[in-house]
């Protein structure tokens, strides 16, 4: 995804000269792209995420569209206030990037998990927060968001994702993207977690439970429409998250069922539990740590 | 003014700042006495400062706020709200009954300073310690820009205690950001007491000179020295400038200079009256 990310942005700075990309020293390997094309719109200001975003917010008050890298955590939640009074309340046109969402750190340890940003992210004013199911999303994320003038989040996954959507997708913000049709059940999914929730549609399939599937990669302003749809049209909505199951995609989809009168579909979510912090391994591990999403859907239906 | 036009003052500009750091003062014992709100000690110390970035220190104009050539200024002391929202009604950016609904219900002069509809500010701030990384992206779109602006940004000296304050002093002299300009207002008191108790910040003009700046110090109420300062930017080629401005709390006012308490009291009906009159007596 940071891939994607880099040749969409590259791309886009090509066209547009206000477009600036600042990072807090990470990105190795993955931004020395763009610093070689536009030396004069890069700027590493080291490893101090506060001045990263606050510089960022006055070169942006100055006309510039700022994106601001770094890993998991580090660009969120270091600098969070600075992104709350420096960005958010001045509506400023600053894209926070953060590479490596969820577990894809996670034999690094805790604090290298980037499990609460969603939650944090989206109860910030006027905050956009996006995350790509895959190298196709993130491309189509990263232009988006750059024309989108004002705050936004960009959540990625690593590098090495396979590429799920077969065809050409349309995206636009705030519109979840329906990759599969199905009547009894609906999984939505938001980043990396669309690759778990296609694999339990087919094991679905199998057991002739016909699953839709949502890539919900817009959290805020979240596809309330798709979400009702959903409620309306199947027995049951399960959503799925690399992300804490407090304030993320589940807290957001749960808000919408939540006020929907009439009769409406079963809801559950699945996440990662509070109090995990001590658990470390790859992400595969990681996630499995956090339960069985087929199980989860299954429950979903019989309950 | 009683005070004579200095011989280094030829044009009367200090007498106008004079005159205006006085009006600054006035303006803001009002706005704090009718608000019921904290924080004038701070707008009384760093009221001299201001007056003269805004006759003759930094290039703005009244009837173009938001001009692209502009110099830019960020107080990150947004407590200080009052005083620049003042020396901006004073300097004809908005009109000065607009000063009467600082703080009040539905105003838009809120008690830490806000840009949102109040022409001339050009950034909030509240929560201490952003203000000079801002202030340090605008000078770098300057310089990126090849525009010949200058971005001022106002720190208080408890806020000094933040560390992204030292994230931003050690980023501007490594890009060479020689069109950045920082004032400390070094009144020496901060929340609970005098900074030397608190937090020492000594030596506090080593400091910046170990992290590459031009630094000046300068009596913060005296408007020629402010006035020198200003006129020798940039004090290093190829370096930001910090003037450390030593100063008093409560400056101008007799009750209130050097008082702890005056950060957060506001004057009663009587004390602001007695205030007004030694005001008066040096107009």
């Amino acid at each position: 995804m940071r891939t994607a990310f880099i040749k969409a942005l590259c791309k886009v700075a090509a066209e547009n000269p206000r477009v600036m990309l600042l990072t807090g020293d990470l990105g190795f390997s993955v931004l020395e792209e763009f610093a070689a094309l536009f030396p004069d719109r890069y700027v590493n200001v080291g490893v101090a995420e506060q001045n990263l975003t606050g510089v960022a917010a006055g070169l942006a008050s100055c006309g510039k569209i700022c994106l601001t890298y770094s890993i998991a955590n580090f660009p969120t939640l270091r600098c969070l206030e600075q992104i709350r009074n420096d960005v958010c309340y001045h509506k400023a046109n600053v894209k926070v990037v953060s590479v490596g969402a969820g577990f894809a750190y996670g034999s690094q340890g805790y604090t290298h998990h980037g499990i609460e940003d969603l939650s944090i992210m989206r109860s910030l004013p006027g905050m956009t927060v996006i995350a790509p199911a895959d190298p196709a999303e993130a491309d189509l994320a990263t232009r988006a968001m750059i024309a989108q003038p004002g705050p936004g989040f960009l959540r990625l996954g690593k590098a090495g994702e396979t590429v799920l959507h077969k065809s050409p997708v349309e995206f636009v913000i705030g519109k979840a993207i329906k990759v599969r049709e199905g009547r009894d059940l609906t999984l939505i999914s938001t980043g990396s977690m669309l690759r778990i929730a296609l694999e339990v549609a087919d094991s679905l399939a199998k057991r002739e439970i016909s699953a839709r599937v949502l890539s919900m990669h817009t959290v805020k302003p979240l596809d309330e429409e798709a979400v009702r749809a959903a409620c309306r049209e199947t027995r049951g909505i399960l959503t799925l998250e690399e992300h804490s199951l407090t304030g993320g995609l589940g807290s957001a989809v749960a808000d919408v069922v939540a006020t929907m009168n009439g009769a409406r579909a079963r809801f559950a979510k699945w996440g990662v539990p509070d109090m995990l912090h001590h658990r470390v391994g790859s992400q595969k591990y990681m996630l499995e740590v956090c339960g069985d999403p087929l199980a989860a859907a299954l429950r979903l239906l019989e309950e | 003014m009683s005070t004579a036009t200095s011989c280094s003052d030829k044009t009367g500009r200090l007498d106008r700042s004079r005159e205006l750091a006085r009006r600054v003062r006035l303006g803001a014992l009002s706005m704090v006495h009718k608000a019921g709100a904290s924080h004038i000690g701070t707008c009384l110390s760093m009221s001299d400062l201001l007056a003269c970035l805004y006759s003759f220190g930094m290039k703005v104009d009244p009837a173009k706020p938001a001009d692209a050539g502009r110099d830019r200024f960020v107080l990150s002391k947004g407590h200080g709200a009052a005083g620049v929202y003042a020396v901006l009604a004073e300097s004809g950016f908005f009109p000065r009954d607009w000063l009467e609904t600082y703080c009040a219900d539905g105003g838009k002069l809120a008690g830490h300073i806000t840009h949102h509809g109040v022409p001339g500010v050009d950034f909030s701030s509240g929560s201490l310690g952003h203000g000079l990384s801002v202030a340090a992206g605008m000078a770098l779109a300057a310089k990126r820009d090849g525009a010949a602006w200058k971005a001022f940004c106002l720190l208080s000296d408890g806020e000094c205690d933040e560390g992204s304050i030292w994230e931003a002093v050690l980023f501007a002299p490594h890009h060479q950001l020689d069109n950045l300009v920082v004032l400390v207002d070094f009144n020496k008191i901060q929340s609970f007491g005098t900074v030397k108790e608190v937090l020492d910040l000594d030596p506090f003009a080593d400091k910046w000179r170990a992290f590459n700046w031009g630094v000046r110090e300068i009596d913060g109420h005296d408007h020629e020295q402010i006035a020198g300062a200003l006129d020798a930017l940039p004090f290093v080629k190829g370096r930001p400038s910090v003037i450390i401005a030593h100063t008093v709390k409560g400056k101008g006012v007799s009750f209130m200079e050097n008082k702890l308490l005056w950060h957060y009291r506001s004057p009663d009906a009587g004390q602001l009256a007695q205030a007004k009159s030694e005001l008066e007596v040096r107009a």
